[in-house]
């Protein structure tokens, strides 16, 4: 319990093993606590940024999705109209076509009956002028023209 | 050792507490003292070898630890033992950076020696108070008092070390003009009051390191004594105070080394202040 040299022997021990700390123990120590923070503080920067992209990325997303619904439903509502303006048109074609049909053949049928008519009423007159001819070629004999008459009507 | 009478009490306590001394006898010469008396009559130029001797090696244990975390220290995810030193070096970082005002690099590497050296210095004082006494005298050595911190020479030089660079810091930062008159002429600015601001600054300036160095000294010797008076019960009793009182000391070996580095860098900050 004495005071000896002991107490200068244990300050040299303290100054040597201070300056071996603060020169070989304490800066790497240091130094990698605090790059490891910096790291943890960029890794948190970057996680949060990260997440705020991917908020962005989902909202785009979404907007994107919306939209693409509605042209679709645009582009399906203008294929419902066209569809239903060429079925309309289809049927109006359809009928004039019909109708333009029933008349040529209306007018052709017409055609063919005043044709008739005309080659009727030719022949008539034709068989007239013949029966003239006859009945003047006969002249007045009763039982002549009768059988002429006769001809006559049958062949009218 | 059961207390046996009074005179073996006695004698036990006092081996206990008589350092290995090494040193210049008048008679002897150069050589080990064989009794407190002996010692005694060293005089100054004489060594306690146990006291080096077990703080050199805390020390160098110390050095060895944090050196090797140093090493492997990486800036990954750290493993057990990088853990482990670099919550202390953040608990130092964190001292220092509440208590010190200046930009100093030496300072937080100080404190943590300090706080590192003077916890292991401490906790050996756990190890059970015959272990190596026995151990070393089988060995034919008489002595061997394993606690540096119950010697007042190995605290109050660690306290001398943290005065020298207390003076040092005050001449450096204000320069010796600056120190001077910061001793002469506080806490009264009159230059006839100066004699009497010199006692008062210088005494004070004194007791920092004497305070520190005895405040650790006190604390750790007295705990020791009691470990040793606990020894003297008979051997199936000693449990009963000693696990409690080695469970109180957990927390005063802590407490004290964190009292030492704390003061130790409180000192030094006020070294780096102009007033």
């Amino acid at each position: 319990m004495n005071i000896n040299m002991t107490l200068i022997g244990q300050t040299i021990a303290f100054a040597i093993f201070v300056w071996f700390c603060t020169k070989y123990v304490w800066p790497p120590i240091s130094n990698a606590l605090h790059e490891r923070q910096k790291k943890i503080a960029d890794g948190l920067d970057a996680a949060s940024r990260a997440s705020r992209d991917l908020e962005l990325a989902q909202e785009r997303a979404e907007q994107t999705l919306r939209e693409s619904k509605e042209q679709a439903s645009q582009i399906l509502e203008q294929a419902n109209k066209r569809s239903a303006q060429m079925i309309e048109e289809a049927r109006d074609q359809a009928r004039a076509e019909g109708e333009r049909l029933i008349a040529s053949a209306r007018s052709e049928i017409e055609q063919e009956v005043n044709r008739a008519k005309d080659d009727l009423r030719a022949q008539v007159s034709h068989l007239a002028i013949i029966g003239a001819e006859r009945v003047l070629e006969a002249s007045v004999d009763e039982k002549a023209h009768r059988k002429l008459l006769d001809e006559l009507a049958a062949e009218l | 050792m059961a207390a046996g009478n009074e005179v073996s009490s006695t004698y036990y306590i006092q081996h206990h507490l008589q350092n290995l001394t090494f040193g210049n006898h008048p008679e002897n010469g150069w050589s080990l003292a064989h009794s407190a008396e002996e010692a005694r009559e060293m005089g100054f130029w004489a060594i306690h070898l146990d006291t080096m001797g077990w703080s050199i090696a805390m020390g160098l244990l110390f050095i060895w630890i944090f050196r090797k975390a140093g090493k492997l220290a990486t800036t990954g995810v750290p493993g057990g033992l990088q853990n482990a030193v670099e919550m202390v070096v953040e608990f130092i970082e964190n001292l220092t950076r509440a208590t010190f005002h200046g930009r100093n690099p030496v300072i937080a590497p100080l404190a943590l020696t300090l706080f590192v050296w003077i916890l292991l210095m401490n906790t050996l004082k756990i190890i059970p108070v015959d272990y190596f006494p026995v151990l070393f005298n089988k060995l034919g050595v008489e002595y061997m008092k394993i606690v540096p911190t119950t010697d007042p020479n190995a605290t109050l030089g660690m306290a001398i070390g943290v005065f020298c660079l207390i003076i040092y810091y005050s001449i450096k930062v204000k320069g010796a003009g600056g120190f001077a008159k910061e001793l002469s002429l506080t806490p009264f600015n009159h230059w006839a009051l100066i004699p009497f601001n010199l006692v008062l600054e210088v005494i004070g300036l004194l007791v920092k390191p004497l305070g520190l160095g005895l405040r650790l000294f006190g604390n750790m010797f007295a705990g020791e004594v009691i470990f040793i008076l606990i020894a003297l019960l008979p051997f199936w009793a000693i449990w009963l105070l000693d696990v409690p009182w080695a469970i109180f000391h957990i927390l005063v070996v802590t407490l004290q080394a964190f009292i030492f580095t704390t003061l130790s860098v409180v000192y030094l900050s006020a070294a780096h202040e102009h007033h």
